[in-house]
């Protein structure tokens, strides 16, 4: 299933990168690449045979409905690109 | 001192023959002299290192101090660390001063290790060779002109050429192993869910693991015990009773029978790791064990169900990586869409944005079935091939990547033939299990080879008795790089 230049923009929308055209041919070859490797997969009979979402088989643990965490919001805030008044701020997104 | 097990360390500190602060400043000014030539280190805080260490010189003192105060400790740059910028080898997180420490830095201060600095990785641990960090790439101290291995490659390289004396590493299908190899070192990484993943900057959750990286088993048994335990804020530690893994080491080996895949002797290994692999089986049949073929016969697709579920994985968590909240924000855009677009072009490499386009598709509408579904089950098929080979041995071995370090560039533009070096290790993070890897000889051009050993769950503190005898008869792990 070799993806073409279409499917690659389409994935790049999806995944919110941006890629530009002169880019795309090489990011469509290399993904094939990988992809060509992963097709290995399909031809394993897997009838039958439950997925393992994860390595150790363990139910969710529920702990007390209580607060635990305390306010840092100054200190991880301190880490954002852009601030004000305690708030993080984006772009506009309407007019 | 640079050469000394981390037990002759603690005795050093413990009868004041050395201060923390002089063992550290030996490490610190060794890295001044040697990391421009081995980029090994990110970050180094000389006045954040001593401070330490004079509290660990205090804590000795006053007579509070564990097996392990005082010691100098780097951590590889995925942990979060308070105060100390966290990169995870990304332009990304190139700003990024962690507001807190992972649980496996506060439990490495709380035993009292000094933190010489922040190792150099790759982008996101996406990597086998230390080639795709944002940082630049690693040398190998064994030759300057070959990868370190990846993606702790940079932890690696610092032990190999003793610019620390241990370091705490992840991996997530070979990070911990693979480099141990290439670097001559001793790397384990844990059963899944026996380190915390808290603060640990995550890639594939249901496969990443920390684990401790030095010179030997001896090592890393300390280093273990001091790093695993139960904690709450990562859903996924498991709440077991703590353990002194190094309580086995000394047992003797006779009686232990040990798996050999068959499929991990084929034609894939080098010579010169086939033939320090086979020398280390005779040094073991030697002290009393025996040796049984076993099979694993799904472990041909363990690369490829990798590079499904990892990838899947990985696109859903870097999506946190946004602009908004932490690290890089593009300089110009045009609106909020277009400021995310930008900003994840800009901050990641190219390794990193291939493994989330390839995420992306295989859990998208009309391939989430095929793709992801189909890995989760060969993941199954897998982890049910070694629940059976430990039914015909005690612990698995062979080789731990199929040949000695390969020269800087030779993968760097072949992503498949890259995930190709991690083919002997993957299988072991997809079953959750435990997997080490110890020196085992020199390969052509005087490279060291490693040998894995994988063991059934929770059978750390066995596999490290299987290591530490291996060592206490051979000196493989005693060597180091000459011309530093």
């Amino acid at each position: 299933m070799p993806l073409n230049l279409d499917q690659v923009e389409r994935l790049a929308r999806l995944s919110r990168i941006e890629i530009s055209a002169a880019d795309s041919g090489e990011t469509r070859d290399q993904l094939n690449g990988v992809f060509a490797l992963i097709e290995q997969l399909q031809a394993a009979d897997t009838r039958g045979i439950l997925p393992m979402a994860h390595a150790v088989e363990l139910a969710q643990r529920l702990r007390e409905d209580i607060v635990t965490e305390s306010d840092r919001r100054e200190a991880y805030q301190a880490v954002a690109p852009e601030i004000e008044n305690g708030l993080y701020l984006v772009p506009k997104v309407m007019e | 001192m640079i050469n000394r097990s981390l037990k002759e360390l603690g005795a050093a500190l413990a009868e004041k023959r050395i201060s923390s602060v002089e063992l550290a400043t030996l490490f610190v000014e060794r890295i001044e002299r040697l990391n421009p030539t081995l980029n090994a280190f990110i970050t180094v805080d000389k006045g954040k290192t001593l401070a330490m260490a004079r509290e660990a010189d205090q804590r000795l003192a006053s007579g509070l101090a564990g097996p392990l105060t005082g010691i100098p400790l780097a951590h590889k740059d995925i942990f979060c660390t308070e105060g100390w910028l966290t990169t995870c080898g990304s332009k990304m997180l190139s700003n990024f001063v962690s507001p807190y420490d992972a649980h496996v830095v506060s439990r490495m201060k709380l035993a009292g290790l000094v933190t010489l600095g922040k190792t150099n990785m790759d982008e996101f641990a996406m990597g086998s060779s230390n080639e795709t960090s944002f940082y630049g790439p690693v040398k190998n101290p064994w030759d300057t002109a070959r990868v370190p291995g990846g993606s702790s490659g940079g932890a690696a390289a610092a032990i190999a050429a003793r610019l620390a004396p241990a370091a705490t590493g992840t991996d997530t299908g070979g990070s911990i192993r693979q480099p141990a190899a290439l670097c001559g070192l001793t790397g384990l990484k844990p059963t899944y869910g026996v380190v915390s993943r808290y603060g640990m900057i995550a890639f594939a959750s249901s496969l990443d693991q920390g684990g401790p990286m030095a010179k030997s088993a001896e090592d890393c048994a300390y280093l273990l015990s001091a790093m695993a335990g139960f904690d709450p804020r990562d859903s996924t530690s498991l709440d077991r009773p703590n353990e002194d893994y190094g309580r086995d080491l000394e047992k003797p080996l006779a009686g232990l029978t040990i798996g050999l895949p068959r499929e991990f002797f084929g034609t894939g290994m080098a010579a010169d790791v086939r033939s320090a692999v086979d020398a280390a089986l005779a040094e073991y049949r030697k002290q009393g064990a025996v040796t049984v073929e076993v099979s694993l016969p799904n472990s041909g697709l363990s690369v490829p169900a990798y590079y499904v579920i990892a990838p899947a994985e990985a696109s859903s968590n870097l999506s946190r990586f946004d602009g908004v909240r932490y690290g890089y924000r593009a300089p110009e855009y045009a609106d909020l869409s277009d400021m995310y677009c930008k900003t994840r072009a800009q901050g990641f490499g190219a390794e990193v944005k291939r493994r989330i386009l390839i995420g992306t598709y295989v859990l998208s509408h009309g391939y989430y079935d095929a793709y992801y579904l189909q890995a989760q089950k060969i993941r199954r098929l897998i982890a049910n091939d070694f629940v059976e080979a430990f039914r015909h041995c005690d612990i698995i071995m062979g080789p731990t990547a199929p040949s000695t370090a390969f020269a800087v560039g030779a993968k760097s533009d072949d992503p498949v033939a890259m995930y190709l070096s991690d083919i002997y290790t993957i299988a072991v993070n997809l079953a959750g299990l435990p997997g080490m890897s110890i020196p085992c000889g020199f390969g052509e051009g005087n490279l060291p080879v490693g040998l894995q050993l994988i063991g059934n769950y929770f059978e750390e503190a066995r596999m490290l008795n299987v290591a530490h005898r291996y060592q206490l008869a051979t000196n493989w792990h005693k060597r180091m790089p000459e011309n530093l």
